[in-house]
Formats: structure tokens, sequence, C-alpha cells
């Protein structure tokens, strides 16, 4: 397949994103995270709880703001100092999608409301007809109808829930969606009827999405590339088919042969690599590369140095020193 | 084999303000010595309510059972009194919750926590049953288990608290073991230590295990039996190789077609439409009918019988009637290619 060169419509660089944790800790979420996400591409980004996911998904949409590094979107910072109009430039254009469906809908504000209320920022409706009507084709889009605008969050089940969040973040027209774990609270049927739904939307609408989850298998499914993160790194990062056939990092790996796969057979047969112990805490990470605590080929040069992240392959990055022939060296 | 666990017709309701709300509708299913059974579906099926009820755990002003029969080595839990159960509970049958930073008291040391059933239980003596904690802590293995058998929970990170609510469980040498959703709180890689132990420790001990959870991948890797339920019911019983390979209940087709499959190529998720129906009016007939693609009117009117496919695999539904028009199960439904 030829490498077709993609636009590239946002730009990690670098990022860091700490926490003060007690009187002189300093909690590293996101510790120098730097990716692309092209046009048109769903990325996915998983890890386990506690590894940054979330917090490089906030971070991005200035939910918080950088301790330091760049993202860019199409070619502007997001982060430094912006005016009121400047922002609410990048808020038409990046959204968000929440884990929690109950959580995130207000429920004193009834479901128009809630949808209506980027467009009554962004003034995208001039009058009250026009406004009732852009409400009623975003529930029809998201598979709900009319009938519902009324009503308020809590006469609807989970699934629904979700949809409403999706409306509400496609109201304004964005270009790029962040979903941090959309599907995590809901049932697996219809885990299923929310992920055909943003896929179809995207098929329609040309949006770009960063995926964020835990379910590696729904991630596959749904992404053309992903990101794995642990401790606040980005550990690997590949189209989602050769992530799975060929993991490079021994933390992806372990990370795919721990997910009990739905076949009998399968789990009867396979090996599994279980890694020791817990995630350290983010407080206090270990030096060099800081999933060598756990890692079952961890070697003298991982505690000393940070491995670097570095093109193993085309288009599949890793930070291991397993793959970098000089640390391999220096080593022996 | 030995029937140990035999539950007849359980009806299960809460009252509520709004009504009668009618959680487990006429369970059967049983347990043999030493086998492991999981119990899959989706929220709000019936499963946890349907082990509570084993446990006899409802809560006591708004839920009951309303009919059927609990059998437990000649014993009708159903009807035994408060007293009675007490003595079973942590001793015969115990149950691992989910949330394991929940389960665990705060204000206790672990071993504290531990010692508690077997003081009640078997009447240990302080040193004895320190002594056992200790040994049931390195079992599930916990490093160090002489030291931290003085820690308190909020000091264990959550997968080795669930290893202390497993060692609480196991204490007594139970021989029924109920996990409700053990894993469901815990990140994969801490997920596959604590399956490998379960696993490790049904084959040391011998207890049966009732499992109860949404994840077909976990119910693959741990059960032999599963029972799935939906609405209230159980729609199909079977061997666990049964269940994935031949499956003949619409809605487990629904299950398995709506997980995404790592090991194959991404098509569209043949998700299950609509919601699962409202137990405070359930339908008259099947309670999938209303969701189910191949839905007859019969359906719609009366609920199906249990139809025997083989000695070990039950499923209710009326496709499997001889009148019924023959219905494949659909392609994404299969797992592991064709068997």
């Amino acid at each position: 397949m030829a490498v077709v060169e993609r636009e590239k419509l946002l730009e990690v660089k670098n990022l860091k994103k700490y926490f003060p944790a007690g009187k002189k800790g300093v909690l590293q979420a996101v510790d120098d995270v730097s990716f692309d996400i092209y046009k048109g591409e769903t990325l996915g980004l998983v890890g386990e709880s506690g590894c940054g996911k979330s917090t490089t998904g906030r971070t991005i949409i200035r939910l918080y703001d950088a301790t330091d590094g760049e993202v860019f979107y199409e070619g502007e910072d997001v982060h430094g100092r912006k005016s009121r109009s400047d922002l609410k430039k990048f808020n038409r254009k990046m959204q968000m999608i929440f884990q929690d469906p109950y959580a995130s809908l207000n429920p004193r504000m009834t479901v128009k409301d809630i949808i209506a209320e980027g467009i009554d920022i962004h003034g995208l409706a001039k009058t009250k007809k026009d406004r009732d009507n852009r409400v009623y084709e975003l529930l029809e889009t998201v598979g709900l109808n009319k009938e519902h605008a009324n009503r308020y969050p809590h006469e609807f089940s989970g699934g629904q829930r979700q949809r409403i969040g999706i409306a509400r973040a496609l109201a304004v027209d964005p270009d790029f969606i962040i979903a941090d774990e959309p599907i995590s609270a809901l049932d697996v049927s219809i885990q299923a009827q929310v992920v055909n739904l943003m896929m179809e939307l995207q098929k329609e609408r040309g949006l770009t999405y960063l995926f964020i989850a835990h379910d590696l298998s729904m991630v596959k499914h749904i992404s053309d590339r992903v990101g794995v993160m642990y401790l606040g790194n980005i550990v690997e990062l590949t189209t989602s088919d050769e992530l799975y056939e060929e993991p490079l990092h021994p933390y992806t790996q372990a990370l795919l042969s721990a997910i009990p796969v739905p076949d009998p057979e399968l789990e009867r047969s396979r090996e599994r690599i279980i890694l020791e112990g817990d995630v350290p805490s983010p407080i206090n990470p270990p030096s060099g590369c800081r999933f060598r605590t756990r890692c079952p080929h961890a070697m003298d040069v991982c505690a000393a140095v940070k491995p670097k992240w570095q093109e193993a392959r085309e288009g599949h990055w890793v930070a291991c020193h397993l793959y970098d022939e000089e640390a391999v060296k220096q080593n022996n | 084999m030995e029937k140990l666990l035999e539950l007849d017709n359980l009806h299960v309701s809460f009252q509520t303000y709004g009504g009668e709300v009618k959680a487990v509708r006429g369970v059967s299913l049983s347990l043999e010595k030493g086998e492991s059974l999981a119990i899959v579906g989706e929220s709000g099926s019936g499963k946890s309510v349907t082990s509570k009820a084993v446990m006899r755990l409802l809560p006591n002003k708004i839920g009951s059972i309303k009919e059927g029969a609990i059998r437990f080595q000649g014993k009708d839990l159903a009807k035994a009194t408060e007293r009675e159960m007490e003595k079973i509970r942590g001793a015969e049958i115990s149950m691992i919750f989910q949330d394991p930073m929940t389960s665990l008291n705060p204000t206790m040391t672990i071993g504290k926590q531990i010692m508690e059933g077997l003081r009640k239980h078997q009447n240990m003596s302080k040193s004895e049953a320190k002594e056992r904690s200790i040994n049931l802590l390195k079992l599930v293995g916990i490093p160090n288990p002489e030291l931290r058998v003085e820690e308190y929970p909020h000091q264990f990170s959550g997968g080795m608290r669930q290893r202390v609510v497993i060692a609480i469980a196991l204490a007594c040498n139970p021989k029924v073991l109920i996990a409700d959703e053990p894993t469901t709180a815990l990140d994969v890689t801490i997920q596959a230590q604590i399956l490998d132990l379960m696993r490790d420790l049904q084959d040391k001990t011998g207890t049966a295990i009732i499992l109860i959870t949404h994840d077909l991948g976990v119910v693959a890797n741990l059960a032999q039996r599963v029972a799935v339920m939906y609405g209230g019911m159980i729609v199909e019983t079977g061997t666990v190789d049964e269940i994935f390979y031949k499956p003949k209940h619409p809605y487990t087709w629904g299950l398995l077609a709506s997980m995404p499959k790592l090991n194959a190529d991404s098509k569209e998720l043949l998700a299950i439409p609509g919601t699962p129906p409202d137990l405070m009016n359930p339908p008259k007939g099947c309670p999938f009918a209303a969701r189910c693609p191949y839905a007859m009117e019969v359906c719609l009117e009366h609920m199906p019988e249990a139809t025997n496919v083989s000695s070990s695999h039950k499923a209710a539904c009326w496709l499997l009637d001889e009148r019924a028009p023959k219905v494949e199960p659909p392609e994404a439904a299969v797992v592991g290619g064709a068997r």
C-alpha cells in the first residue's frame, strides 16, 4: 500500500501535565508525550487506569493547562495566552464526549437546552425555530427523535444518554472529537450500538476522533492507529492491525496477552504473559524506562537511560531499549 | 456428579414506589461439586439478584423470594432462618464482590478481617487464626504476609485488595464461592493475575465457583458451564463450548456478535437494537422478543419452554420448536471459525 502524505490535523509536541501532590510532591500524569493525528482518522489511546490517557485528552482540549509542551491544531497553538474569541474558535472545532453519561449531562436542563448550549454560545441559530430545528435534526442523527427534546436526562437509559452526549458534541459542527471512554459505562449490546453510531457519523461528516479507552478490542475495532500509554508515557504507536499482529514493546505484548478472548478453546491454549506487581506511583516514577520494574526483559541500561522514542519500522514507533541497537550494545 | 446447590424455579421481587419489580422470574440452576458455572447477562438481567438470593442478602424490607427453592446440602435456603444462614455464610458459601475498595472495612487491619470468619465458624484461637491468615495471604500471592497482615486496606492496591477479599472468602474452606464481577473494577493486567489465581485456587481447594459477569472473555477463561440470563430468566445454559461454538438462542448470538474480535478483521459490529425490558411490567412472552430479529407472533404471547439441545445444553426459544422456520446464527456470532 502506497503511503499517502496525509494532512496533520493535530500535533502534540512534548506535552507534559503535572499535578501538585502533597507538600512537595509532583504527580507526573503526562510526561513528554508527542504524537500527530491526521485528518479523518481515529487515533486510539489505550492504557490502564492512571496511565494518563484521559489527562492527555483533557489537556489537548484545554480542560487542563499544559505544564509544558505544545498542541497545534491545524498549525495553531492551542495553549498559551488566548483571547476569548480565539478560544471560542477552538471550541467550535474541538469537542469532547465523556465517559459517564449519568454525570456529564446537567439533570436540571432539558435535552433541548443541553444540546443547544453550544448553538447559543456560538450564535449558530438566528431564530428560536431555527434552534429547535437544529436540535431535532441532531436528535435524529444520533438515533433519537424529536419527542425526546423536552425531556430531562433521568428519563433516558445509559445508551440513550450517551447519544445525547454525542448530539451535544456535534451541535457546533466540530471537525475533531475527543471521546474519553465513551462506552465503558454501557452494557455490551449497547456499546456496539454507540460504536456503530460513532463510526457512521465519522463516515458522513469526515470527523477525526481521539478515542480513549481501556478496552483494547473495542479500540482496535474503531481505530486506524493506536497509541499505548504506560505511567504518563506513550510506549508504542502504530496502525491498529500492526499493533495487534506484531506488538514490539513488552508492555503492549503483556497487555494484549492479558485480555481474555471470548473463545474458550483459544483461552485454553493461549500462553499468557502475566505481569508481576502493580503500576508504580506516578508521584515517584522509576528512573529510566518507567516499565522496567515489571518488564520481563529489563536490562541494566533500562534503569539508567530513558529509552528514545524512535521509528523501529515504517510508521511503527516504540520507546524501548530492546529496539535500540546502541543501547543493547552498551548494555553488554 | 453430585449436585451441590440447586435452584428450583426461583422468583425474586422488589417492592418499590412504582410497583413490584420482578427481578428474577423462575430461575432453575444446578451447581456440581468443584465445577465453575458462569452466569452471564447485562445489567438488570437478574444475575446479581440471583446470587444475593442464594446468600439471603436481599435488602430486608423491599426484596423477597416470592417462590421457589434453593437446595443446599439437603436444606432449603429460601426458608432458612437468619440464624441458620449465619452458619452458612462465609463457612459453606462465601462471596467475593465487585469492588475491592468498598468490600473491606477501612478501620480494621486485614488480618483481623480474615480472622473474623475463622474465629466465628471454626472456633480457632487468636494465634491459630493469625497463623492461618498469614498462610491464606501467602496462598493468594501477597508478598511479606507476616508484615502485611497488620496493615489496613488503604495500604493495598486494588489488585492486592481483591486478593485479600479472596483470602477472606476462602478462609473457612467453603464449598461454594460466589464471585460477583470479581475483576470488573480491575485493570486488564491485574485481571489476568486474579483470574489466574482463581483458577489455581480452584485446582487446589476444589471449591465450586459461581462466576457472575458480563464479560464473555472472562467466561471463556474461567468457566466450565454457562447460564445466559436475560430479563430475569435463564434463556440458555450449556457447557462453555456449547455456548460459544453452538449457541442456540438469538440473545446469545447477539451477545457474541456485538463483541469486537481481536483476532479478526473489523466489520461492523452487530448491535442488538433497543433496550432490555422493564421488569415492572415484564412482557408476557419471551423477554427478548421485542429486540429479537427472528421474533414470531408466538414469541410475544407465550414464553417458550426450555428445550433440550443435548444432555447438557438447553435453550428457551421458539425457534427450536419443530414448527418454527430454521434459522442460522449470524456470521458475526460465529466464534473461532466453523466448528
